[in-house]
């Protein structure tokens, strides 16, 4: 099979956020950069599939050079090339119809990406890539399996309900964290993962059509009390009290 | 005057709350321009007037058997196939798993711009603009759509329920459209095994983190939750220690929730878990340690045992519900 991975590189969730001066983005000087933690379960997934059935796993990402290095990450975990868009994201649709285009050129049997990348928390491109080719896709999927161009797979909504799900081949499936363990890259991994290849791909304009601004720190929630009290029940008294004479949520 | 479409989720034959948050803020924007509120399902044979109440001048109904549980194919189909009818220069949606779902789909086949997540709407121009949180709410951004039609998904909770207007009315209209030869269907649907809302979507959320301990004793959280009807959420830390699964996990790789009350045991306040959760209308901490970061965003703290002072929280609570 010929399977496709979607990646994209995030600051680390550790990561303080500080806004830059004029409010157009975040100051990335100290921020450490890695693969969006979802994406790793796509590639994973991605590899289990090569190694149950052959095949090639093919790595996408957009982003600046730096973003090589999340391509290099799935390339040590055991994919086979990457192809990389050299830009800065910008607004989702942009980062969709130019990853649609590349993904579209690899005839391939099967697309796996994150849920959502933690960074602009968009929860967008995988399915709207898949919009764009006119595949099928399920999101969020909690169990996979592949049995002849056929894919079982799980997916929990709202309130813990999941939906049992399958759909023909070839599909998008973004990946959530229950779905596998991902695999971490061994030293001899990362030697090979700098002999194999990474096509930088040239993709025509797409016209934004969502403007991002006004960069900003949500403000300070105010600090509250601490309830002071001699035993507990005086002080969960005193809680509830508050809560309903003040809060009032109860 | 924007025409405003919205996506109205609904459970048990009735609009979800959420749903009537949004057509609400819809009612606002539109300024007496046309609100109108979709409804997709099979059998759909329950009592939409609350959408009217709030806001909605018209009310479409999808009925098709393909439609009985959430499908992208199908409901892009369909509710894609409004958008192009109508024209609509706003659509809402929740944004709930679903809602965020086909929004994408429906967004990109309509070659419209998406903003999912938004936490505040307000009139620009002849349509909207958004702010919506980044990194979990780490930092927040105002979105701006050029497309002909804007698509925004909204946080539940985020603008409130206004007073339902019960001299207000909206005949439903049917709406035929056909879901298509689906590539991908749902064969199954597993109920959960509670009957409480979604973290995204509860009033209320009690959290339990790595002082928790083991699984076994998130049964006392789950007894404080029942006595105030909430659902109950968990910190990675206590995630990632096979305490809770992750559906129930609250934070910057799980989910991000935005209720009126949040009561954190035993959660030391990690940046990721902050940035879940930190928009809670109002934060209740309980933990032992008086340093932890979780009482800086904390409305109401108690230094001090959870496994005290939860059990003594719950009977309180349920002696002064009675």
């Amino acid at each position: 099979m010929k399977i496709g991975v979607l990646v994209k590189q995030v600051p680390d969730t550790e990561s303080k956020i500080r806004i830059n001066g004029d409010g157009s983005g975040i100051e990335t000087g100290d921020i450490k950069w890695v693969m969006n933690p979802y994406d790793e379960y796509a590639v994973e997934e991605a590899l289990k599939l090569k190694q149950a059935g052959g095949g090639e796993v093919v790595v996408f990402s957009l982003g600046p050079d730096r973003a090589q290095e999340a391509i290099r990450t799935a390339l040590a975990m055991g994919a086979e090339r990457g192809v990389h868009v050299v830009e800065e994201p910008m607004e989702p649709w942009v980062t969709s119809a130019k990853l649609a285009e590349v993904v579209g050129k690899e005839e391939l049997d099967i697309l796996f990406a994150g849920k959502q990348a933690i960074d602009d928390d968009a929860v967008q491109v995988p399915v709207m890539v898949a919009e764009l080719l006119d595949w099928p896709h399920v999101s969020a999927i909690t169990t996979f399996e592949h049995d002849g161009g056929v894919v079982k797979a799980n997916r929990v909504v709202g309130g813990g309900v999941t939906m049992v799900t399958e759909t023909q081949l070839p599909g998008v499936f973004t990946c959530d964290k229950a779905l596998n363990e991902p695999r971490y890259a061994s030293l001899p991994g990362i030697m090979k993962a700098r002999r194999k290849p990474i096509a930088k791909a040239d993709v025509g304009g797409a016209d934004a059509l969502v403007a991002v601004s006004n960069y900003r720190l949500p403000s300070e929630r105010p600090a509250g009390q601490i309830i002071e009290g001699e035993t507990v029940e005086e002080k969960v008294a005193e809680l509830v009290r508050l809560l309903r004479e003040e809060a009032k949520v109860i | 005057m924007p025409n405003i479409l919205v996506y109205c989720e609904h459970q048990d034959g009735a609009p979800k709350k959420a749903a009537l948050e949004i057509v609400g803020k819809a009612a606002e924007l539109a300024a007496g321009g046309d609100v109108v509120a979709a409804v997709l399902g099979s059998g759909l044979d329950g009592d939409f007037a609350a959408l009217a109440q709030h806001g909605a001048t018209r009310i479409l109904k999808a009925d098709d058997g393909a439609l009985g549980s959430y499908q992208p194919e199908a409901y892009a189909a369909v509710f894609g196939a409004m958008v192009a009818e109508l024209s609509p220069r706003i659509v809402l949606a929740t944004s709930s798993p679903d809602g965020k779902d086909l929004m994408a789909r429906v967004a990109a086949r309509a070659k419209g711009g998406l903003a999912t997540d938004c936490i505040e709407l307000r009139a620009a121009g002849d349509g909207a603009q958004a702010t919506r949180p980044i990194f979990a709410g780490k930092a927040l951004v105002d979105v701006d759509i050029n497309s002909a039609t804007q698509f925004f998904t909204c946080r539940p909770n985020s603008f409130g329920l206004g007073e339902a207007d019960a001299g207000k009315s909206a005949a439903a209209e049917s709406f035929a459209a056909a879901p298509g030869d689906l590539r991908s269907r749902v064969v199954d649907v597993v109920a959960a095994a509670s009957d409480k809302p979604d973290l995204t979507e509860a009033e209320r959320i009690v959290s339990g983190g790595r002082a928790m301990g083991n699984a076994e004793n998130f049964a006392i959280l789950d007894e404080l939750a029942d006595v105030i009807g909430a659902t109950v959420g968990a910190s990675r830390a206590a995630v990632d220690a096979g305490y809770a699964h992750h559906p129930m996990q609250v934070g910057q790789t799980g989910k991000t929730v935005n209720p009126v009350m949040y009561i954190a045991c035993g959660i030391s306040g990690a940046i990721q878990h902050l940035a879940g959760m930190r928009t809670s209308k109002v934060i209740v901490a309980v933990n032992k340690d008086a340093e932890a970061p979780i009482f800086g965003k904390a409305s109401y703290g108690i230094v001090g045992d959870l496994f005290e002072v939860v059990p003594e929280l719950s009977k309180q609570l349920k002696a002064a519900l009675e």
